[in-house]
């Protein structure tokens, strides 16, 4: 009785916890300026199937994508075997499909015990790549302090989850013979069956009992801490890959976003459409992006989807030969200011909520013009992204605000815009156009 | 050499199949004129019915807009669309992809949509169809050649086998770099890095290329852009290679080996 009250306080703490936070980055992701995103949603449900469910894009490294599917896998199925304890934890049973489905519940826990023992050895592997091997792309400077705590600590809880998991199910196999009234029989269990009489074989029930226990609320615990973890962490992805795969943009991915309000000047200048006057006394407007709010909403949940694999930075050829450029961490600043954004807001007061935000900061603090100015603009860290995030598209914002809005940038870009400008040439030459016939 | 100028052949009221769209690289840059000669040779051989715009081309302004500079890139670009469907033009062909990818993805936003294709396709579809016939034994054949998948015309349009075709064709020894195809190292030249200094670095991008292109022991780089090939170039010079290894290309390598005949 009191384990029942127990849960559910602890659950609906957990939960409630859960979803406050989970609002947060909702609310988060929609400070980002406006983009309609939509149409052709078969292939975009394609995309969730294929890129976020079947994780496709991993696959272009088959060795970390395996492991990574076994922990992934198992992560999905413990799901099944989280609704049983769900159930037990509120009406007070014990295992209550075990009698109800028989032979098929033996298969179906046997199945995650399986998962759950491969998702083990891929945890282990992976903290190995990322403590004693040192895998180059998870030492990038951006990975210092907490990136890499991060990382750690959720293959950590990982291992605690997994020796909840088997905690339970071994010392409950033991159970079921010492006391087959409370411990409903689950036929043998692929791992456990083996395990548990290793392991726990040689304890008195009283102590089995308590393991038990201690097993199962262990793996609720974790779970519960992890969901209330993810809204802080890089850990988020496995949720927000599947809308950042639906929402993925769909136009060519060549073509650089439109600006139609520099377009339909241009447009007047030439003759090509009547001259709108400007309003008066309106400010010279802005563009590109100097903050989180001049990108676009999909960047922003770019950002939070962002597990900082590194893959992106690992194939950029700017990184590659030592320039500051990092796709990953320029993912990285842009939520790290979110967050501060965000923090900065929840203190206001309804006056200041009202203005527009300016904390005197903006995305240029930790994105630095050397870091923009680095990119070639080739699509490698596009290509590599196995959950869809674009890169590209915040370096090229905020290049747009350099130059159109501040009027800097590369100076060595000035006499080809000059040269286009003047002779639609990128180069002053003296030649006709067609001079090459000529000879 | 006889290059038919658009504005000509409409004063005469023809018109034609394809707009050859040279860019400022192929109409200015002493290297890429080679190319674009080369593939002008290529199409007055087989009789292609094309034309150029000569001083009426402008830039397309995609390294002005990957820069930042809309306003500039909106200057050009309007102007490019408001001649070519001045003149009605249905498709075109580009031997840079940078050309290839704005006027085929940017330009329909602005008003402008044709069917716009890479040079290394029109080669392909030349060769298959029988129009283009090569002499047996070419010059490059049996050799050992490796290819540079560009950036705007590989990861980004995703064509990667149009040109290894037209290599098959060559019948030459085609050896892969490891990275290769939508995975294929940029020569650092994209994104208007072709017009500025590199940011501090240990290493310049196209050396890191040249190494991994020199690695395969191949004698001769295979490119699709004028700007891969100024960058490729440059860095097999800086090696000290500019005496064994070769940078061409695809055009000029069919160019080659074309069977005498009118041009």
């Amino acid at each position: 009785m009191i384990q029942q009250v127990l849960f559910i306080v602890v659950t609906i703490v957990a939960f409630g916890w859960a979803i406050k936070q989970f609002g947060r980055i909702r609310s988060n992701i929609k400070l980002g300026a406006p983009e309609t995103i939509s149409g052709d949603t078969g292939t975009r449900w394609k995309n969730v199937l294929l890129v976020a469910f079947g994780q496709q894009k991993m696959f272009a490294q088959w060795k970390p994508a395996l492991l990574h599917f076994f922990i992934y896998s198992a992560f999905l199925l413990t799901q099944v075997e989280l609704i049983e304890i769900l159930i037990d934890g509120f009406t007070g049973q014990h295992r209550m499909f075990a009698p109800l489905l028989g032979g098929f519940y033996t298969f179906v826990i046997s199945f995650i015990e399986i998962l759950s023992l491969l998702a083990l050895i891929a945890t282990v592997v992976f903290i190995l790549r990322r403590t004693i091997f040192k895998r180059d792309r998870f030492n990038k400077p951006e990975m210092k302090g907490w990136p890499s705590k991060d990382g750690l600590l959720i293959l950590a809880g990982e291992v605690v989850l997994i020796a909840a998991i088997f905690t339970m199910n071994g010392t409950d196999i033991l159970l079921q013979e010492l006391d087959p009234e409370h411990f409903p029989d689950t036929g043998n269990l692929a791992v456990s069956s083996i395990l548990g009489p290793a392991l726990f074989g040689s304890l008195s029930q009283n102590t089995l009992v308590i393991l038990e226990r201690v097993g199962w609320w262990l793996h609720l615990l974790t779970v519960y801490a992890f969901l209330n973890y993810l809204p802080i962490s890089k850990h988020l992805h496995i949720a927000l890959a599947f809308p950042n795969a639906y929402f993925s943009r769909l136009r060519p991915r060549g073509e650089m976003e439109n600006m139609p309000d520099i377009m339909n000047e241009v447009k007047s200048m030439m003759g090509l459409i009547e001259e709108e006057e400007p309003p008066e006394g309106e400010e010279l407007p802005e563009f590109g992006a100097k903050d989180v709010f001049d990108l676009s909403w999909k960047t922003l949940l770019d950002a939070y989807s962002c597990t900082e694999c590194g893959r992106c930075t690992a194939a950029c050829p700017a990184n590659l030969t030592g320039k500051k450029l990092s796709p990953r961490k320029v993912m990285m600043d842009i939520r790290d200011r979110l967050e501060v954004v965000s923090t900065t807001r929840a203190s206001q007061s309804a006056e200041q909520k009202a203005a527009p935000y300016d904390d005197g900061k903006s995305l240029f603090d930790s994105i630095t013009p050397e870091e923009l100015h680095a990119c070639t603009a080739c699509q490698a860290c596009v290509e590599a992204c196995p959950v869809l995030i674009n890169p590209l598209e915040p370096i090229l914002a905020m290049r747009r605000y350099e130059v159109l809005t501040e009027s800097s940038g590369p100076s060595d870009w000035i006499p080809m815009f000059n040269s286009i400008e003047n002779s639609g040439a990128v180069w002053q030459v003296g030649d006709a156009r067609d001079a090459w016939t000529k000879d | 050499m006889n290059v038919p100028l658009l504005a000509d052949v409409a004063a005469e009221g023809k018109s034609i199949d394809i707009l050859f769209w040279v860019g400022c690289a192929g109409s200015f840059d002493a290297r890429a004129q080679k190319v674009t000669k080369a593939f002008a040779r290529i199409l007055n051989h087989v009789g292609v019915n094309y034309a150029i715009l000569g001083e009426e081309e402008l830039c397309t302004g995609d390294p002005a807009r990957r820069a930042g500079n809309e306003f500039v890139f909106q200057m050009t670009a309007l102007q490019n669309v408001e001649t070519l469907n001045g003149y009605g033009v249905k498709k075109i062909v580009t031997a840079c992809p940078h050309c290839f990818n704005t006027l085929k993805n940017e330009y329909p936003a602005l008003g402008g949509s044709y069917e716009v294709i890479h040079h290394t396709q029109l080669l392909q579809e030349l060769i298959n169809t029988g129009k283009l016939k090569l002499k047996g034994g070419g010059t490059f054949k049996g050799k050992r050649i490796t290819y540079h998948d560009s950036c705007y015309l590989g990861r980004v349009n995703r064509i990667y086998e149009a040109p290894r075709k037209v290599l098959e064709a060559l019948d030459v020894e085609l050896v892969e770099m490891k990275r290769c195809k939508s995975k294929g190292l940029c020569c650092g030249a994209g994104g208007a890095q072709m017009f500025k200094e590199d940011e501090p670095g240990n290493k310049r991008i196209n050396a890191e290329r040249v190494d991994e292109a020199l690695n395969t022991g191949a004698k001769t780089i295979a490119a699709n852009c004028p700007f891969c090939l100024t960058m490729l170039t440059d860095g097999v010079t800086a090696k000290g290679k500019e005496d064994t290894v070769e940078v061409y290309d695809l055009s000029e390598l069919i160019a080659d080996s074309l069977p005498p005949g009118q041009e």
